[in-house]
């Protein structure tokens, strides 16, 4: 694909880049995450930090890794420490800044499902891959960021069942249930970027990629969308963010 | 001392019909062989214990070995679906299979308490989600010196550990190196474990972060070069990224999968 031709997961993958910080100490799911984050590393953010799962700190891969574990993390790391390490000595005491996460489902007060859709837990419709590192990185991350295509299957009124925590029921429930993280800060999709409304933390739109209209954005999502006064257009990608984006999908 | 033997005579030996079974490898290091080596065996009823079930437990599951699984990550990394988990979640195909579902950090210390002879172990985790509703192995507990309240998971103390390494000496010391995942904690939780090795060496030199599991602390080692395949062994071979991307069609189809059991059977056990 050329360069000229500006896709909506490109737009999703520049703007989920620009939210990380230079410095920031990244926890990354694989996939898009994956993607941005070595887009925000080889761009504005040579300091971000990758922590990866499998145990890899300070992940410096020159190709995307197809898994959390592929051995380009753990030959290009700071550390390469195990399992349980990594869990209760690095996220667990909220030495990380920026969790990433994926989702299946995504609810207005940004819960987000991973585990079952449809049917009962035990019967269900679809068996999704489960939790993984996601509840904990949802807890105790400084904060959450989301990304995901946005759609009336994947945004609902409701999730089918909470695998990580965003907002619970809204304000005050993370404060309640002793969560550590802000939460999900940005909800970043194909069509612009959500965040929670500082009253209430229900997912408000708060700007759109270019092209992408409010009734599009509505009819994407599952509830009633509030649409923040003054919503503005996400800046579109630069020549520069395409170019290192492209690179990165062909090495 | 780890005696060392084929890999059929350990996994029949060591593998019995209704056990507890741990296969790790976090990504890396999967100890693919062995699993092999068990569909072969026709082992049956296995309460089957993994992070991250992957392929091998697809194929362990598709095969029918399988009654319980306790995971938490039942993917296939990068790619999709694993399509005959789902199978038997979903449709009961080719049997019903029961679920004790986690997240990472639960089962990294679950298997932390195992290794430590504790009966749970004790985390930040899981508050607000609906996984404790339906996992038995999850209770909260107040910390009894700041009644803060934390989230008890119980000790993994699974009947037989297996896991696979770079290599391993004559008096069956284990060495193993990159991504070392939970197989540690792992082969210190089990009654019994099989490490499965690329090579057995007159000595291990020593190499930058491998860690070593002790010959006394091991039941057995078998030499199974190539054991991991198509996952990785770092300093051996890389991870077969398109084996990966394969599997999905192979496994979305009954029949397909059943083929690819025939032909595992038919080229018989590994030497």
């Amino acid at each position: 694909m050329s360069a000229a031709v500006v896709t909506p997961d490109d737009r999703m993958t520049v703007a989920a880049s620009r939210a990380l910080r230079d410095g920031d100490v990244c926890f990354v799911g694989i996939g898009l995450p994956s993607t941005a984050a070595n887009l925000a590393r080889r761009t504005h953010a040579p300091g971000l930090v990758l922590v990866y799962e499998s145990g890899c700190i300070g992940a410096k891969p020159t190709r995307l890794p197809l898994s959390i574990g592929d051995g380009e993390l753990a030959t290009t790391a700071d550390a390469v420490v195990g399992v349980p390490e990594i869990f209760n000595y690095w996220l667990q005491p909220g030495r990380v800044d920026v969790g990433f996460l994926g989702a299946a489902q995504i609810d207005r007060f940004a819960n987000i499902n991973t585990t079952v859709i449809g049917g009962t837990y035990d019967a269900p419709k679809v068996r999704l891959p489960g939790a993984g590192g996601a509840p904990e990185i949802a807890a105790s991350c400084r904060e959450v960021i989301v990304i995901v295509r946005q759609s009336p299957r994947t945004f609902v009124e409701k999730v089918d069942f909470v695998t990580s925590v965003g907002y619970g029921t809204g304000r005050g429930d993370r404060e309640r249930l002793g969560l550590p993280g802000r939460g999900p800060v940005k909800v970043i999709t194909d069509l612009g970027v959500l965040e929670p409304d500082p009253d209430t933390c229900e997912l408000t739109m708060t700007a759109l990629h270019e092209g992408v209209s409010v009734d599009e954005a509505r009819e994407a999502t599952g509830w009633d969308l509030r649409i923040a006064p003054g919503v503005g257009a996400t800046p579109a990608p630069s020549g520069e963010e395409l170019a290192a984006l492209r690179e990165l999908a062909a090495a | 001392m780890a005696d060392i033997a084929p890999l059929q005579e350990s996994i029949a030996e060591l593998v019995h019909d209704g056990d507890v079974v741990a296969m790790e490898g976090f990504t890396a290091l999967i100890p693919f062989a062995a699993a092999h080596e068990i569909i072969r065996q026709g082992r049956r009823d296995l309460t089957l214990v993994r992070m991250t079930p992957d392929l091998v437990f697809d194929q362990l599951i598709g095969a029918g070995c399988a009654r319980r699984l306790i995971f938490s990550w039942g993917g296939n990394p990068g790619v999709g679906s694993l399509h005959r988990f789902r199978d038997a979640v979903e449709h009961g195909w080719p049997r019903a299979l029961e679920l004790e579902e986690h997240s990472h950090a639960g089962m990294a210390n679950r298997y932390a308490a195992g290794a430590s002879g504790l009966p749970f172990g004790v985390l930040r985790g899981y508050v607000g989600t609906d996984l404790p509703e339906r996992t038995g192995s999850i209770k909260p507990i107040e910390c009894p010196f700041t009644g803060e309240r934390l989230t008890a998971v119980s000790a993994l103390r699974p009947d037989v550990a297996i896991v696979h390494a770079q290599r391993a000496d004559r008096d069956g010391n284990v060495q193993l190196w990159g991504i070392t995942g939970v197989q540690k904690e792992a082969v210190l939780a089990s009654s019994r474990s099989l490490v499965t090795v690329e090579e057995i060496v007159e000595e291990l030199d020593p190499r930058p972060d491998a860690i070593v599991l002790p010959g006394w602390a091991v039941t057995r080692v078998s030499e199974v070069p190539e054991g991991a395949r198509p996952s990785y062994a770092l300093g051996y071979y890389d991870r077969d990224n398109d084996a990966y991307r394969a599997w999905d069609a192979i496994s979305r189809d009954r029949e397909a999968f059943g083929r690819w059991v025939d032909e595992l059977v038919a080229a018989g056990s590994r030497a």
